[in-house]
């Protein structure tokens, strides 16, 4: 009956407003002149008031040389360089933090949530304990604890612990010496002679580890690891498959293991391990040589880590139980043990549950990783919202540089996480 | 996480910032509020900190008091704002302070491409370093490789890559938000050295958990002319912002001081009669009453009495005047004649 009443209508369609297309069109329309409107007239305004109070604009001031020093950059950096070049150091040192911030939380994470659903009481009650502490206190707070807390109690380079093969063996023949062997003292004592001095430092600068010098050689090696890797990987689509369609298992870890680092050591020994350590050595008041991993860096990472672990590790417990309990008896039925019932059957269940809310901490983190501010650490907060933008004053360009930087990381992080997420959905077959 | 959002509101009000706001007449402004908004550091004795009863005290506090003196007849009507050294310039271009009167090194790019405009020097100052008593230092290229703190955001951040660079020493510097987070890392032993300008290092020094294990080292590295500024393009505020730091001066040169200065009027000296509005109309010249000095003097006092008050023998820092001496006692400063 609509039919007969179509010819009708369609020519008598007029502008009104009670036409909800058309309502709706005009409305969606004056909105969006209104808000570019609203986004001009900020800009014209601002640019008026900067330029009549003599403050310089535009992103000029990036190829301006930068003056100061960065305590950690990644990439080859000095005074001389430019505001742009501090840009990018801070930028790397923030995602140092924040990737490596992400895998740490997600370790400890993982483990503290599963310990919470042990049977041990202990492991419970530990695991419990350390959700409770960390969850409930601020971040900042945790950051503050471990840099003045813990790693400004260590003692002086001068005085610093040293490891090694020379300080143990050292420490072995003091050991034997006070016990009346002193023959075996001083055996002891030429031997530590013999091996060159210690290579790791600990103290209130941070943790100092020698640094790998490779020679051209080393590249076979590199090579035969890359082979082995992609060995591995074959072998374990190959057990995947097999499984599949026997059910017969396959040690794929162990052999796996084998393929990627046997061939790697056998290449090694042939070629007589074409690389050697560059030692530090105590000049002055610091280390020089080898790779030094400065105290603000880890006092923000474990704050970071054992912060963000204590919220991932309740996410875990939620989606363990989320899973029924059925699947447990299910697989207890079929005689599999609870190891691999947990990491073949509720794990990849759980997983669902658990990356939705993971994709969140992991932004978190990444926006915590501000807070290094408070310790000196150089991330791109305090390099560029803070020192670039006090020293050239120009904080609409800063401020705006800055907030598209971590809406970026937080934007790709999560288009990873959804990318992740799609994998590890419930498939339905 | 507060410090972006602060500096997100900061842009923000500089964007959404009217006319009127940044416009001219910041002296209008001030009166309208009966109070002047003056940005000060988070706590620098002898500069500006405040007192166990919550009072501000320092050079620099003073200065403020001084505007108020002049503006109000009343050295109270100031209302302080602890800016961090990262901070400080955003919140005098957005217009939150009146005047920015925070141990501020004079710098060109500051003065130009900041917007800003200096008004004098209140107290000529040098980079140095502090160091531990038991290292044995006699000079700043003993520190070759050592570990630095310093606080973000100041020309000493700047000056030390300068000097190391130039001179080919390396170092390592740490740069910390504010000055108590960097007093704690140089406290716990992270650095070896703490730099700042001199007068500041005697200050934090008086904060460490044992002030005699540590010396501040003669050598200074740079020229560090600290001094009150205020927003380019309001000339009325600068003026007055201006000749309230020389008047300090011609009072302390024409030996006017806050005891004598009701019977100092009557004199029959004219560069004292005119310093204090007995004669001429210097005052409404600036937008304020003509007794403009005499209120400065009689509420705050002159150049050297403030001198004295906060930094002199006296107190614990015990600063020598040196270059801040008047022009005639073989120092820089140099009031400008009022005629």
């Amino acid at each position: 009956m609509t039919d007969a009443r179509l010819p009708d209508s369609a020519p008598a369609r007029r502008w009104s407003w009670t036409d909800p297309a058309l309502r709706s069109a005009v409305i969606q329309v004056s909105l969006a002149i209104l808000l570019i409107w609203m986004a001009w007239s900020f800009f014209a305004n601002a640019q008026a008031n900067l330029a009549r109070q003599g403050i310089a604009s535009g992103f000029g001031f990036l190829d301006n040389s930068a003056g100061f020093g960065i305590t950690q950059t990644l990439i080859p950096y000095s005074e001389s360089m430019s505001y742009g070049r501090a840009f990018l150091v801070g930028l790397l040192n923030t995602l140092l933090v924040a990737v490596l911030g992400i895998i740490l939380a997600t370790v400890i994470g993982f483990l503290v949530g599963v310990a919470r659903l042990s049977e041990n009481v202990v492991i419970r009650a530990l695991a419990s304990a350390y959700v409770e502490v960390t969850r409930n206190l601020p971040p900042l707070f945790q950051i503050l604890f471990w840099y003045l807390a813990v790693l400004a109690t260590m003692p002086n380079p001068r005085q610093g612990w040293a490891f090694g093969l020379q300080p143990l063996l050292q420490s072995l023949a003091n050991g034997a010496a006070s016990i009346g062997l002193s023959p075996l003292a001083d055996g002891l004592r030429s031997l530590a002679g013999d091996v060159s001095g210690p290579g790791v430092f600990l103290s209130n600068r941070g943790l100092v580890v020698p640094r790998p010098v490779f020679e051209a050689d080393f590249n076979i090696i590199f090579g035969v690891l890359v082979v082995g890797i992609i060995a591995a990987w074959i072998v374990k689509r190959w057990a995947h498959v097999r499984r599949e369609k026997t059910g017969q298992p396959f040690p794929t870890f162990w052999v796996g293991l084998a393929l990627v680092l046997g061939p790697a050591i056998i290449a090694g020994f042939v070629l007589g391990w074409p690389m050697t350590f560059e030692k530090p050595e105590l000049r002055g008041f610091n280390f020089a040589g080898g790779v030094r991993i400065i105290p603000e860096f880890v006092a923000l990472l474990v704050a970071l880590s054992v912060y963000t672990a204590g919220f991932i590790a309740e996410i875990v417990r939620a989606g363990i139980l989320a899973v029924s309990k059925g699947q447990t008896e299910a697989a207890k039925s079929l005689g599999m043990r609870s190891g691999p019932t947990m990491r073949l059957i509720i794990i990849p269940q759980a997983m669902r549950v658990i990356v939705p809310p993971l994709t969140s901490q992991y932004l978190n983190l990444t926006k915590n990783s501000t807070l290094g501010v408070a310790v000196g650490y150089p991330d791109l907060f305090a390099v560029f919202a803070g020192t670039t933008l006090n020293q050239t004053g120009q904080a609409i360009e800063i401020i705006a540089m800055t907030m598209a930087v971590y809406l970026t990381i937080s934007i790709l992080t999560s288009m990873l996480m959804g990318w992740y997420n799609k994998r590890v959905a419930l498939v339905e077959r | 996480m507060s410090r972006t959002f602060k500096h997100f509101l900061l842009a923000a009000g500089m964007l959404a910032m009217g006319a009127s706001a940044a416009g001219a007449a910041t002296l209008d402004d001030v009166k309208a509020r009966s109070a002047l908004n003056c940005g000060v550091s988070q706590g620098l004795p002898g500069f500006s900190n405040p007192d166990d009863k919550g009072n501000w005290a320092g050079l620099d506090v003073d200065f403020c008091r001084a505007i108020a003196a002049a503006i109000f007849n009343d050295p109270t009507k100031v209302k302080f704002s602890p800016l961090s050294a990262k901070d400080r310039f955003t919140a005098l271009q957005s217009g939150a302070i009146d005047v920015l009167s925070r141990n501020t090194t004079w710098t060109m790019s500051r003065d130009t491409t900041l917007g800003f405009n200096f008004a004098g020097v209140m107290y000529y100052d040098g980079q140095g370093f502090m160091v531990r008593k038991s290292l044995n230092l006699k000079s700043v290229s003993d520190l070759n490789g050592a570990s630095i703190c310093v606080q973000t955001g100041t020309t000493n951040e700047l000056n030390v890559g300068d000097y190391f660079r130039t001179n080919n020493l390396k170092y390592e510097l740490i740069a910390f938000a504010t000055i108590d987070e960097t007093i704690k890392a140089y406290d716990s032993g992270r650095c070896d050295a703490f730099t700042a300008d001199q007068s500041q290092l005697y200050a934090v020094r008086l904060k460490l958990t044992n002030a005699a294990d540590h010396v501040v080292l003669q050598q200074v590295i740079s020229k560090e002319p600290l001094g009150p500024l205020v927003r380019q393009g309001d000339d009325q505020w600068f003026d007055l912002v201006k000749w309230t730091y020389f008047a300090m001066l011609d009072a302390e040169e024409l030996g006017v001081n806050s005891k004598n200065v009701d019977q100092m009027g009557s004199t029959a000296n004219p560069e004292i009669k005119r310093l204090l509005g007995t004669d001429g109309k210097f005052g409404e010249a600036i937008g304020i009453s003509n007794d403009w000095v005499a209120r400065i003097v009689k509420h705050v006092g002159n150049y050297g009495e403030v001198f004295d008050r906060n930094l002199g023998p006296a107190t614990p820092l015990a600063i020598n005047r040196g270059q801040n001496n008047l022009w005639n006692n073989g120092g820089l400063q140099y009031g400008m004649p009022v005629r």
